[in-house]
Order: structure tokens, then sequence, then C-alpha cells
């Protein structure tokens, strides 16, 4: 009967076209509208690495002035550490992995007579930062600790630079002049866009991956311009790097990969006993509060979903009920006005029960075209949003299959509860009255 | 077969009562055509429907087939109606939007019958009353009298016991009114038991017995009528 009732449904919607065009658009610019702003919100919360963020670790160190916030008022542990900090655990070694990193701005200069430099974006880091945050390379591969220590000047290229600067070839042993020195090209990534850029939300959490990877300690090492955040809750003493680095300047994010939950305890009991040790030569004047949150932890604890974010969605979710309102109303007056077949049907046997699922499944026909009418309008508005704020919502805007089944489902979904009212009705008409009325 | 006793039915509005049968009593054998006569808001369509399952009454007992059908639920109804009841309506009630074949085939379907079998009933009655050639055809491509011809083959696609007919003739020309009547007995010649609703006495003549009602009773008994004669007369006129 399924079938038949589809073919029912289909000559229904033929036979009215002007009133299914208006159910099948009301529905169309609710799922539109809603589906927009829920692939926002969907990609805003997205999990960046399935795989590994239960393993994965922001680190927070509570070395902050007692009495003023780091940020927003409140009294949070700051989000990035000192430098005598990090480097403090990238000493010890207590995590299965563990990376400082912080960001930079470089000039590239090609070798290329016609080729003019230009500016790159460098992630300063460590050896376990790729192995750590599970990028894939399509030439060679990350340094190694050896190079770490040795402060060499390797470089790990984004496929994007490769492409641009040697034109997609194996560059691996090959020499990258970036701000006037040379640096050796040990790998080159393949696609690496993790949505939101969990490793730095401090620095935008859905801006680009940075563009080229070189040790920290060489960034350290030649004084190489940071470019990020830096929050420091005391004056530096005196001037030059190394009075910088020796201050309370918060200017690097700290990952650990702690494999499960005996390691995490650990690590925590570890940065709490280093935390006593500092308090010991009169650091950290507050009371211990030192954090360890897992990748969805760290996401939710910094709102990479936004308040304004949260509200749109509330107002798109109700702008769909409105359309749904006014589905309704279409649908009674579409369906009352068959109460001439609804009631022949009743005389030739039909059970209320079996014309309910005729006319729920025509709901739900209508709720399929809505869906993929919406479905166009949620992509116009996505690239409406994209036009309106640019390259900074890129990675926000593009719908993946779940969302394209999340929107039809909705649709068919929403159709289904508007004809709830309307099917009902029109299967309690009297089909003795409307039989006599024909 | 049928069988109604002291049934009443009372339309109930606000503060206004209306009685569309009263202590209606009427009993129907297998195999007979009963014609139903009487004026207009007389209570023939409210018998009818009652009749049909499609009306439940306010008092009374009604047996269809030996079986007391006051208590039925809805979904009983609709199981009754789908196998024994066949209608035949003054305006035809096909779906515009089907051909003829789906138009027939909507009563099969609810029977829950497989394609075949529906299939083979469609064109048996098709066949029966003269229209099998235009089974694809729209119930628009066809006249008054044929566009009846298909809405008594859809009411006997299912095979059932009765055929309640609401002035089937209503309307149609002389000539078509003729044919379909001539349709109508051959049919309860067959053996299915006939329920005819009309306003023509003539049409009533052609039925084996006829029963008149006046607000809301059976008026003249159990009358028998000349069937036959006046079939012949109706031919020749």
């Amino acid at each position: 009967m399924f079938s038949y009732y589809l073919k029912l449904g289909l000559l229904s919607i033929r036979r009215n076209p002007l009133l299914s065009a208006l159910m099948i658009a009301a529905i169309a610019i609710g799922i539109g509208a809603c589906m927009t702003i829920i692939t926002v919100n969907y990609v805003m919360s997205s999990n960046p690495i399935p795989t590994k963020s239960e393993q994965l670790f922001h680190v927070q160190l509570d070395s902050w002035d007692p009495n003023q916030p780091e940020d927003d008022g409140n009294f949070e542990p700051p989000d990035q550490m000192t430098y005598i900090d990090a480097m403090a655990l990238m000493k010890a070694q207590k995590a299965y992995r563990q990376v400082a990193s912080n960001k930079s701005s470089l000039v590239l200069e090609p070798q290329g007579d016609d080729e003019r430099p230009f500016s790159v974006t460098s992630r300063n880091t460590w050896a376990d930062f790729f192995p750590m945050f599970d990028l894939r390379f399509v030439h060679g591969g990350g340094w190694d600790d050896a190079s770490d220590r040795n402060l060499e000047r390797v470089v790990v290229l984004s496929k994007e630079i490769n492409e641009r600067v040697f034109g997609g070839e194996n560059s691996i042993g090959r020499r990258v002049r970036l701000s006037g020195m040379d640096y050796q090209v040990v790998g080159v990534l393949d696609e690496f866009h993790p949505v939101p850029k969990f490793f730095d939300v401090t620095n935008g959490a859905f801006s680009d991956p940075e563009e080229i990877y070189i040790p920290f300690n060489v960034a350290v090492e030649y004084e190489l311009p940071r470019n990020g955040n830096t929050n420091c809750w005391k004056p530096v003493d005196g001037d030059g790097i190394e009075a910088f680095l020796n201050s309370e300047c918060a200017w690097i994010q700290f990952w650990a990969e702690l494999r499960d939950n005996s390691e995490k305890q650990e690590y925590m009991a570890f940065i709490n006993a280093y935390a006593e040790q500092q308090k010991e030569l009169g650091r950290f004047p507050r009371p211990l509060n030192n954090r360890l949150n897992d990748v969805m932890e760290w996401m939710e604890d910094q709102e990479v979903v936004e308040d304004d974010a949260r509200v749109m969605l509330g107002l798109s979710i109700l702008f769909l009920f409105v359309c749904l309102i006014n589905t309704i109303g279409l649908l009674l007056a579409k369906f009352l006005g068959k109460s001439g077949d609804i009631s022949l049907r009743r005389a030739l046997g039909a059970s209320r029960s079996s014309l309910f699922i005729q006319h729920m499944i025509e709901s739900g026909l209508v709720g399929l075209a809505g869906g993929v009418l919406g479905l166009g309008l949620a992509w116009l508005g996505l690239r409406g949003i994209e036009m309106l704020f640019g390259d900074f919502v890129e990675n926000m805007v593009s719908m993946d299959w779940v969302m394209v089944l999340t929107a039809i489902g909705l649709a068919i979904v929403s159709a289904l509860l508007a004809g709830l009212y309307p099917t009902w009705r029109a299967c309690s008409i009297a089909p003795a009255g409307q039989l006599k009325l024909q | 077969m049928l069988s109604m006793q002291n049934i009443s039915m009372v339309y109930r509005a606000d503060l206004v009562e209306t009685h569309a049968l009263r202590e209606f009593s009427l009993e129907v054998k297998e195999g007979e055509f009963v014609s139903v006569t009487g004026p207009s808001g007389s209570g023939k369509t409210t018998f009818l429907n009652i009749a049909g399952l499609l009306e439940q009454f306010t008092d009374g007992r009604y047996e269809l087939d030996g079986r007391d059908v006051s208590a039925l639920t809805d979904s009983e109804c609709s199981a009754v109606r789908n196998e024994k009841i066949g209608f035949v309506f003054q305006s035809f009630n096909l779906i515009p939007d089907l051909n003829l074949f789906d138009n027939v085939d909507v009563p099969l379907r609810y029977r829950g019958f497989n394609s075949a079998e529906r299939k083979r009933r469609i064109e048996k009655v098709l066949e029966t009353v003269g229209l099998a050639s235009r089974m694809k055809h729209l119930p628009s491509q066809l006249s008054g009298g044929q566009q009846q011809r298909v809405a008594i083959a859809r009411a006997l696609a299912g095979e059932p016991r009765f055929l309640l007919a609401d002035e089937p003739t209503g309307n149609l020309d002389s000539q078509m009114a003729l044919s379909v009547m001539e349709l109508i007995s051959e049919i309860n010649r067959s053996g299915t038991t006939i329920i005819m609703v009309t306003h023509d006495p003539v049409l009533a003549e052609m039925a084996s017995r006829n029963v008149h009602i006046l607000d809301g009773r059976v008026s003249n008994g159990d009358q028998e009528t000349t069937a036959e004669p006046l079939l012949s007369q109706v031919a020749t006129a």
C-alpha cells in the first residue's frame, strides 16, 4: 500500500499545484534558514580530531595575578603559558607527548628571479606536534627531537605553500629562505584544516592553520617575531629577549597527549607539584588551580560556539516553527478540500487509519520536496554568509552529508508534524454528509 | 439478510431535534431488488446511509447478514462496507484524476487483493459494464451514462452481497437512465441484493418490491411490484 499512497500523494500534489507550491515553499524557507544556522553551529561545535580528542589535553597553569582576573572578569587560569613554565614542562617530558607552540609571521623569499617575497604564517613548535595531532604528509615527515635540541633550521611546508613555491614537486631537501635565513624542507603536509583550529583557539578558532612549521627553539633563538596574543600581569623586568622570556607574560599554547585516565591523573599531580614548587620560589601567588581540558572540554571552556550563534540558532528554529504554522494552515485547507474524496474512500471501505497513513505520506512528500528546495536555499544562505564575512567563515559554511541528511530528515519530520492536525481533521469528516453534498 | 427493527435517527443541533427516521423497520431478503421512494426529507438517504454503515443510528437494532452491526467499531464498519456493500451514487463520485482502471481499483486496494487478482476483477467488471476498451480513459472523457457504469463496476468489483444505489439515474437523461437500470436489473438477476433510492415511481416499479417512506417511517408496508412489464414499458417508451 505504501507505493499506492505515494502515487496518491503525488497525484494530490499535482492536482493543486499552487497550494502545493506554497506549502513546499513555506517548508523550504523554514528549512533553508534553519539549516544555514544549524550548519554554522554544527561546524563550530564539531570535533576537529575525533580519533584522539579525549587523549589530547590543553594544559593551563595558574601563574596569574592574585588580585586581577586575566580575562573577562573571572579568575580562571590563563589560557596560555609563560616561556619559563612551558620550557619546564617540555624539559620534564612527563606526558606521552607534549608540545609548546606559538605563531609567527615570516617573509618567504622564493628563489626565482621573477617571484616576489610574500608573507607566511608560521607555527613554531616541537617534533611531537606532527604525530600528536595526526598530521599526514605527502612528502617526507616532521623533524625529530635532535633537530629541536640542535636548533636545526628545518621546515615543514603546507601543501599550498609547496604548490606555490615548488609547483607541488617533492621538495624534500630543498631550501626555503624565511626572513633572511635558509631552512631545509623536511616534510610537506597533506591537507590540514581542522575546524575549529583547536590547538590555538586563543588566536582564532576559525582561522586557517599556519602555512609553515619550524622548530620552536629556532624561533626563540633567532628572535623571530611573535604574531599572536601575549598577556602579561607583571611588567617585564628589563629589555631584550632574555627579559621577556623570563617574564610572567603568557604567549605559548601547551598541549599534552595522555593516553588514559591514570596518565591524566599522574600528569595533573605533576603540574600541581610543579606549581607548588614555583610557589616556594615566589611565583604562582593564587591558590592551586591548574587545568587539564581535553579537546571538546577546551572548546566548551573557550566558548568556541558563541552565544550570538546560539541565539541565532534559537531564532532560526522559531522561524521554522512559524513556517510550519503556515504549512498547517495550508494543509488544513487542502485536506478539508478533499473531503469528498476522503468520504468516497471511506464508503468504499477505507478505514480511518489507512486514510490517515495516506495523508501523512502526502505530508511527508511535501516535506521531502520542501527539504530538497530548502537545501538549495541553505546553500545560498551559506554562500551569503561567506560573502558577508569573507575568509573568516570560509571553513564554517560547507555542508557535509550529515547536514544534508539532517536537512531532509528535519523537513520530513516537520511536515509530518504539521500534517498531524489537518490529517486528523480530514479523517474525522462524516462520510455520509459529504457524499450527499457531492 | 438485512433486518432493521425500530431504527430511530435523530439529528441534534443546539435546541433543534430532527427525527430523520422513527421506529423504522424493514426486512430485505437475499436476492431482492427493493426500491425506496418518498418525498424529499422523508428519510430515504438517511436510511441508505445507515444501511451502508456510513452513519450510526440513535436507537433500534440493525442486523446485516445475520450480524448485529450496531456495536461495530469504525474499522469493522469499514471492513464490512468493503466486503459486503457496493455503493452507487447519483453524481457517480469517480475520482477525476484516476483512469477507469484505477477508479475501479480503489475498493480492491483496501481489500488487500494482490495485483493479479485486482487486475482480473477490474477487467471482468469493466467488461460487464461494456467499458473494457476504455479502461485507460479518464472519467472526464466519458458520457454521464458511461461514468455511472464505471461507478457500478467499482461497486461490483469486490463482489458485494448488497448494492446500495442512491438516485443512480438522477443525473442522466432517459436513454442513459434506462441503460443503467437495465444493468442494475441484470446485476440483481445474477444474485446481488439491491436497494435503490429513487424519486421516480416508474423506476421504482422496476424493483421487485417498493418501500415508501414518509416522515421517517415505512408508509406502505411491503408492496410487490410488477417489475418486468414496467421495464418493458420504459424500454419501448
